[in-house]
């Protein structure tokens, strides 16, 4: 029997928590992938933050460390600091990086700490139960903006991605999605040029992912997908915001 | 090594890089500042990192991420500082990650003023955090002890996987007095094998994580850091007594307040008044064993603070009802003056 | 038995801080107990910038010096105001005439008046007032030597020590020679 599809070395073998429909897996499979690939598993040390993908220790195959909610950035730059040349990255959600944490998030590209952080945006807080995010977009109905979010209140969506492009100590910057298999991809392709840039010395990358929130969005798997790209491609435009010069 | 005049900060900052400390993360904040400026001097040139955050929470997450990473790492803040860290301090007990953090306390609530006080002792006994947790507070009174606690403060960190506290305040920052470094004593540290280095495919992944939602798995992890606790208690309890044989009232007071206190002391003792000192070297765990042992001859006990009454809790506690317990405390970055304190004593025993 | 506690007290730039240390630092050669305490924060940025010395045959418990000080030295007239108080009875008093024209208040002291400012521009440099000042309170306390006045120099100078040692030596000695004759002109 031919093996054609198999579990990447670099996932554990425990199912995840994420609900049906939820594009975390994927992202997860996608770090996997490229970390094996690359031949940076044995070494790499992530940062799990606060939120739905708090637990993604328990999924993703190397070394990690919870960090308190926002603070993943700074956790993974002491952890850069004691180990300069290993692969150090975050994984962050929305409302962890784009609302709490924006201060390290910030501060980590403006230090041009050579790490990667894969920012997974699904402009809603999932954990808590679908409340508001920053990224939430305009009209979008959230537990606490039950009337949609409206923009003279609440302001209008933070683009995470063009404000970290603009950070000098950013090197590598691109917004991709996973609502496809060609935005798949494109986006495993992005991961992946994070983490070269990161070994390459060449300062901070930063991978936004729009992905989905059935569950907190109240949408099918299905209707979630096609939501994102209605909704949140116009919004968030997909692409490269920053590259190295040789890259 | 002969003797040297150094300010109480960059003693500190000495001893920590003589005490085996590889990584350093602060924020600027008085009167602490002579920390950061000597590590970021002197910390490269013996191979440590130095690195200024963009606050004291990042700071002490980055304390948090190097001691994951096994580095042994520290911070220094004052108080409002402190206040910020204390999120990453519950975070840090919890994980039970080995870091030493400085607090030069200045005066208080809010912003304050930038002059010594005491009225950090809740925040550091008691934690400003979330949880069941105590962090091991080390409190010295002179530059020297300041550098000889700080050089023991990494190995003690490592040995009970616990972040360490260095009491200090405004006073004990910016005096110089002589200080003299020795080698610190070699001790056997447990293997760091749960720090998260890149499994290497040789081992499963190590996770270091304090979320813990099953009640009954937080709670044994609950049980087990309070197994730890009592061990620290046990062990580590430290005071000085001065001059507590026949005192009729033996005061209280920790750092640059016993100091003072000494010198009321003294003074009392020219006009014929007998009193003493217990002084806590360490503050958590408080040195209770040494108010269970007060001579015959002692009537009272007196708590003298820079604050308006936080470590009294702590007496009285030890003391626990056998002896009436009075307080005297200046605050707002006021240092009493050995003779109010007199004052007091006198007061207190009908001979003023 | 030695328990100096100085109070030593100017505007930023007059060197009151280094004064103080060589102090600290000299005592400490001596094998005596010292602390040195300086005021900080926004007091340092321009206004009456202080520090409390200790020199002690004993351990030193508080480092502060309240109004129990053997001596204070001021180097303008903002810190005679301040600091006039400071000075326990029967002790000592040294202002810096150059720059402060008024008596002080106390009676119960002794004060000394020396012209540091004009003194050290005679040596060659009027930013050595300070060690004319010092000089001067050595020569009436004798709480330490000269000697290790210019060991402490090294110290508390660094790399410049060497460069400026004579002349803050020749500071130091005018304003002993300074405050000695003044004492003979008033006991005579």
């Amino acid at each position: 029997m031919t093996v054609v599809h198999a579990r990447s070395k670099g996932l554990t073998d425990r199912e995840t928590h994420y609900c049906p429909g939820c594009t975390h897996g994927i992202v997860h499979r996608l770090v996997a992938e490229v970390l094996v690939e690359e031949g940076l598993l044995n070494e790499a040390i992530g940062c799990a933050a606060v939120g739905c993908s708090i637990l993604s220790y328990n999924y993703l195959n190397v070394d990690m460390v919870e960090s308190a909610h926002g603070r993943a950035p700074a956790v993974a730059t002491g952890v850069k600091r004691v180990h300069p040349n290993k692969p150090v990255f975050t994984y962050q959600g929305d409302g962890d990086l784009a609302s709490i944490g924006t201060a390290e998030i910030v501060h980590v590209a403006h230090r041009g700490e050579k790490i990667t952080t894969i920012f997974v945006n699904n402009a809603i807080y999932g954990m808590t139960g679908g409340q508001m995010a920053p990224t939430t977009l305009p009209g979008q109905k959230v537990t606490t903006a039950p009337d949609g979010r409206d923009p003279a209140h609440a302001g209008l969506p933070l683009r995470v991605a063009e404000m970290i492009a603009q950070v000098p100590g950013a090197a590598y910057v691109e917004r991709v999605s996973v609502h496809n298999p060609a935005a798949v991809r494109k986006a495993k392709k992005a991961i992946r040029n994070g983490f070269l840039c990161q070994m390459a010395g060449h300062g901070f990358s930063l991978i936004e992912v729009l992905s989905t929130c059935p569950t907190g969005w109240g949408l099918s798997p299905i209707e979630s997908l096609k939501w994102l790209e209605d909704n949140m491609i116009p919004y968030y435009p997909l692409g490269v915001l920053r590259a190295p010069e040789e890259a | 090594m002969s003797k040297t005049l150094m300010k109480g900060n960059e003693a500190l900052a000495l001893a920590a890089i003589k005490g085996g400390c590889t990584h350093f993360f602060g924020y600027p904040i008085t009167p602490q500042n002579e920390i950061p400026e000597f590590l970021a001097r002197e910390f490269p040139k013996a191979g440590g990192v130095f690195l200024q955050a963009e606050s004291e929470l990042a700071a002490i997450n980055m304390v948090y991420g190097a001691a994951a990473a096994g580095g042994r790492a520290m911070t220094s803040s004052s108080s409002p500082g402190i206040a910020l860290m204390q999120e990453g301090m519950s975070s840090l007990a919890a994980a039970e990650l080995p870091c030493v953090i400085v607090n030069a306390q200045r005066g208080g609530p809010g912003l304050g003023s930038i002059q010594p006080s005491q009225a950090d002792y809740y925040q550091m006994t008691r934690g400003g955090g979330n949880g069941d947790y105590r962090i091991l507070s080390l409190a010295p009174a002179t530059v020297q002890e300041g550098a000889e606690m700080m050089m023991m403060a990494f190995d003690l960190a490592e040995i009970y996987r616990t972040p360490v506290f260095i009491v200090s305040d405004g006073m004990l920052g910016q005096m110089m007095e002589p200080v003299e470094f020795h080698d610190r004593p070699l001790r056997e540290l447990p293997e760091k094998d749960w720090t998260v280095v890149g499994h290497g495919g040789v081992r499963p992944p190590n996770t270091v994580k304090t979320l813990a939602l099953d009640p009954t798995v937080l709670e044994q992890r609950n049980l087990t850091l309070q197994a730890k606790y009592a061990r620290i208690a046990t062990l580590e309890a430290r005071h000085e007594s001065y001059r507590t044989e026949g005192a009729e009232i033996i005061l209280s007071a920790y750092g640059s307040t016993a100091r003072i206190v000494k010198n009321a002391i003294d003074l009392l003792a020219e006009e014929g008044i007998a009193v003493g000192l217990i002084r806590p070297q360490t503050l958590w765990p408080f040195p209770v064993a040494a108010f269970a042992e007060l001579p015959d001859s002692c009537r009272m006990i007196l708590t003298v603070e820079m604050s308006c009454g936080q470590m009294v809790d702590d007496v009285r506690l030890a003391v626990n009802g056998r002896l009436p317990v009075a307080f005297y405390g200046r605050s707002g970055g006021i240092i009493p003056v050995p003779e109010e304190i007199a004052m007091k004593v006198k007061t207190l025993l009908g001979r003023a | 038995m030695c328990n100096e506690r100085i109070l030593c007290a100017g505007f930023g730039g007059q060197g009151v801080m280094s004064l103080g240390q060589l102090l600290a630092y000299a005592g400490m050669i001596e094998n005596k107990h010292v602390t040195w305490l300086p005021s900080y924060g926004p007091e340092m940025r321009g206004g009456t910038a202080y520090c409390n010395i200790v020199v002690s045959d004993s351990p030193v418990g508080s480092p502060i010096v309240t109004h129990n000080a053997t001596c204070v030295i001021v180097m303008n007239l903002p810190s005679l105001l301040k600091f006039e108080q400071s000075v326990a009875p029967g002790g000592l008093l040294l202002l810096n005439s150059s720059l402060i024209d008024k008596a002080p208040d106390r009676q119960d002291i002794h004060s000394h008046a020396i012209p540091a400012n004009d003194l050290a521009t005679e040596c060659g440099n009027g930013r050595a007032a300070n060690m004319v000042m010092l000089g001067a309170y050595l020569a009436i306390s004798k709480v330490v030597s000269p000697g290790s006045i210019a060991l402490a120099f090294a110290k508390v100078f660094g790399s410049k020590a060497e460069r400026l040692l004579d002349l803050n030596m020749a500071a130091l000695h005018r304003g002993a020679e300074a405050v000695l004759q003044a004492e003979q002109a008033m006991a005579a």
